[in-house]
């Protein structure tokens, strides 16, 4: 399909990755409970992944029922999570 | 107009936005989905293991943290390389694209390489899939399942990209926003999210 978006600045994306990954590796010795380090790991992976996914793979420049078709998985995972939290409990 | 001609004009408007194109990028984007839940069936398998273990190893104590970052680091720089390449395929720069596709292909050699290194180690240190010397025994079978099925992938990708290579290498091959580009655009999405999924497993196998 021809875009006619202009291309983002791939580089900027490229930089925030690794930024990203520096600060995930910062965050493990951070002097928290657990809890608080894995959602900070849980929130900048899934911020990282957001970026790949909106700039990288063009979600943002695409059609709805591509972001749709991606968003699924995600949903279906949450809902994997929720029927086995009496498991755990 | 005839019932069926309304019948049909409204099949078309509802299909028509989709070019033959976008039908290839629609079912990558379909595997794609199918793919991240397998991906999220293990990771969310791996979690709940690890919370109902009561001896589970400490990762970042046994894995070597600078190595699996410097092997994100490489498939962060292979994703942009791709898009980079995407783009010299779109603007007809035959030999730019060719540089950065190369790159691309070479970066996810490097992650293999890098891969079998550390797993080597791991194994010699006594991590095996059925059971390890410093806990649960599900601790060797969950790592090398989930890295396993990851680093499968990226061997999968690394070959379909080198096909991308030698199209795009071919003089013959047209390039600029036509047909080539949009096959390497998908098999760009494959790349990427092979990355992506990376980006998790780092996370959660490594990190967590």
């Amino acid at each position: 399909m021809a875009d006619t978006h202009a291309s983002p600045n791939y580089w900027m994306i490229w930089l925030y990755l690794f930024v990203l990954t520096v600060v995930e590796l910062g965050v493990i010795h951070l002097p928290l409970v657990k809890v608080a380090i894995v959602a900070l790991l849980v929130f900048l992976a899934c911020y990282k992944a957001l970026l790949v996914a909106m700039y990288f793979m063009h979600l943002k420049f695409e059609r709805r029922t591509l972001g749709i078709i991606a968003l699924t998985p995600f949903i279906l995972c949450l809902f994997l999570i929720l029927m086995l939290i009496p498991d755990i409990a | 107009m005839s019932e069926a001609a309304v019948m049909h004009a409204r099949v078309e408007l509802a299909e028509a936005p989709l070019t033959p194109e976008s039908w290839g990028k629609l079912g990558m984007w379909v595997f794609l989905a199918g793919d991240a839940m397998s991906f999220g069936a293990l990771l969310v398998g791996y979690g709940l293991l690890r919370h109902a273990s009561t001896n589970w190893p400490l990762p970042f104590e046994i894995f070597g943290i600078n190595l699996t970052a410097f092997m994100t680091f490489l498939l962060i720089c292979s994703s942009v390389t791709m898009v980079k390449g995407l783009e010299a395929v779109k603007n007809n720069q035959r030999s730019v694209a060719k540089t950065y596709l190369l790159l691309t292909v070479l970066g996810g050699a490097g992650f293999l390489g890098l891969q079998a290194y550390e797993w080597t180690h791991l194994i010699d240190e006594g991590l095996k899939i059925y059971g390890n010397p410093w806990g649960s025994a599900l601790f060797g079978t969950t790592f090398f399942m989930i890295t396993g099925f990851h680093g499968m992938h990226v061997t999968g990708g690394v070959i379909y990209l080198s096909v991308m290579l030698a199209i795009v290498s071919k003089p013959t091959t047209q390039l600029g926003p036509g047909r080539t580009y949009n096959v390497v655009e998908i098999a760009g999405l494959y790349w990427h999210f092979v990355d992506l999924v990376w980006i998790m497993v780092f996370t959660f196998i490594y990190l967590v």
